[in-house]
C-alpha cells in the first residue's frame, strides 16, 4: 500500500541555514529538519507517493539502500504527522479530498 | 484645559485621551521623554475612560483581530481600535498608569507586526553608535545589564525593546517601558549590532547560537499576544528574517561591570 505525505497548511516553514525551521501555528511547537528531513518535506505534495519520494530524492541524493531508507521516512512521515507537520493518507490528497 | 498627551514611540506617535486629571499628570510623569508636541506621523487617537468592573473574561490578556477591528485587553482593562479611522477607545477600571502601559505594550506590538518589527522582552542600550539587545526572561539579568552599563552606553530600556525596520536595517528604539530599573530609557536609535541571549554564570563568554536556537530564543521572547494562525505566521516570519541578518549570541555573565568589556 503506498503511503502518500502533504505539507500541512497549519504551519509556517523557512530554510535559515543548511536546516528548515517549522512552526505549528496552533501551538507555535518548533521544530527543525535536517538535510534529509527537509527534502521530504519540500517533496511531500500529497500526489507523490512517499515511496518515489524516497528513490528520487533520498536515495539518489544521499546514496543510501531503497528498504532502510523508506522505513526510516516512513518513520519520520508519521512521527511530524503526529505533530500535525505533515499530513498522511493512503491514496492521493486529491482524491481522498474527493477530487479527480 | 488640554486633555491630549500625544507620545510617540519608534516613529509611531499615540494620542491618549482622558478627563482625568490624576491620571494624565501620572502619565505625564511616565512617558516624559516620549512625550511630543509634533507628531511625525497621524497619531493614533484613543479616548480613554473609567470602567465601573473588571473584564473577568479578559483574564489571559490577548489582542485579536474580528473584521479589521482590533480588540484589547485584560482584567483591568478593554480597548478597541480601528487601523480604518485611526482611533479607538480604552475603558480602564483604575487610574493606575500600568494599565495604560499594559495598553500601549499590546498595542505596538501589533502596529509594528506589520512592519516586520516587534516588542521583545529584552533590554537594549547605545554604545559606540550600535545598538546592543539582551533578551531573556524575568530573572535572566536584563535589569542587571542595565544597572552595569557604563557612562558612554545609553540604556534604551531594561524590559520591553523595540525593534523594527529602518533604512533597510534593523534598528533598536528606546521605550518608556521599564522593568526593576523603574524609568523610561533613552529616547533614542540605532542600528542592531548583536543581540544577546542571556544566561548568568561565573565568567562572563559569549558563544554562537545556532540559527534555529535563536530562532526559539527570539520567539520564546517576543511580545506577542494574538493566536491568530496568520498573526503567528507573521511572527515566525519576522523571527526567520531577523535571525538572518542580525548576530543573535549566547552571553554568559558574572554580574559585574566587567561584562560590558564585551559590547563594543
Amino acid at each position: 500500500m503506498s503511503l502518500y505525505v502533504a505539507r500541512s497548511s497549519a504551519v509556517a516553514a523557512r530554510p535559515l541555514g543548511d536546516e528548515m525551521i517549522i512552526m505549528s501555528t496552533r501551538d507555535s511547537m518548533l521544530f527543525t529538519l535536517n538535510e534529509v528531513a527537509r527534502e521530504i518535506w519540500q517533496a511531500a505534495d500529497g500526489r507523490t507517493p512517499l515511496s518515489d519520494i524516497v528513490e528520487k530524492k533520498i536515495c539518489a541524493k544521499f546514496d543510501t539502500e531503497a528498504a532502510p531508507a523508506y522505513a526510516d521516512a516512513e518513520t519520520l512521515c508519521r512521527d511530524l504527522a503526529s505533530a500535525g507537520i505533515l499530513l498522511l493518507s493512503d491514496q492521493p490528497f486529491e482524491l481522498a479530498r474527493g477530487g479527480t | 484645559m488640554n486633555s491630549d498627551l500625544l507620545l510617540e514611540i519608534g516613529g509611531i506617535p499615540v494620542r491618549l485621551r482622558t478627563d482625568d486629571g490624576g491620571l494624565r499628570q501620572a502619565l505625564r510623569e511616565r512617558y516624559e521623554k516620549y512625550l511630543t508636541a509634533t507628531a511625525s506621523a497621524e497619531p493614533i487617537d484613543m479616548r480613554l475612560s473609567r470602567a465601573v468592573e473588571r473584564f473577568p473574561e479578559w483574564e489571559t490578556p490577548r489582542a485579536s483581530c474580528t473584521k479589521g477591528l482590533w480588540q484589547f485587553g485584560r482584567t483591568d482593562f478593554r480597548a478597541e481600535w480601528s487601523p480604518d479611522t485611526g482611533s479607538g477607545w480604552i475603558r480602564h477600571v483604575t487610574a493606575a498608569p500600568h494599565t495604560i502601559d499594559a495598553f500601549l505594550r499590546m498595542l505596538y506590538s501589533v502596529l509594528i507586526a506589520g512592519q516586520g518589527g516587534f516588542l521583545v522582552h529584552a533590554a537594549s542600550a547605545i554604545r559606540n553608535g550600535k545598538a546592543f539587545v539582551f533578551m531573556g526572561v524575568s530573572g535572566a539579568g536584563k535589569t542587571t545589564m542595565t544597572r552595569l552599563a557604563p557612562p558612554d552606553a545609553a540604556p534604551l530600556t531594561d524590559e520591553v525593546s523595540y525593534i523594527r525596520i529602518h533604512e533597510g536595517r534593523y534598528w533598536a528604539f528606546g521605550t518608556p517601558f521599564f522593568g526593576d530599573w523603574g524609568k523610561a530609557g533613552a529616547n533614542l536609535s540605532a542600528p542592531i549590532e548583536a543581540v544577546y541571549q542571556l544566561a548568568q554564570g561565573p565568567a562572563n563568554v559569549i558563544e554562537p547560537l545556532a540559527p534555529k536556537d535563536a530562532v526559539r530564543a527570539l520567539l520564546r521572547n517576543i511580545m506577542f499576544f494574538s493566536k491568530d494562525p496568520e498573526l503567528v505566521r507573521v511572527a515566525f516570519e519576522t523571527a526567520c528574517r531577523f535571525v538572518g541578518a542580525v548576530p543573535v549570541r549566547r552571553l554568559t555573565f558574572a554580574p559585574t561591570p566587567e561584562v560590558w568589556e564585551l559590547i563594543r
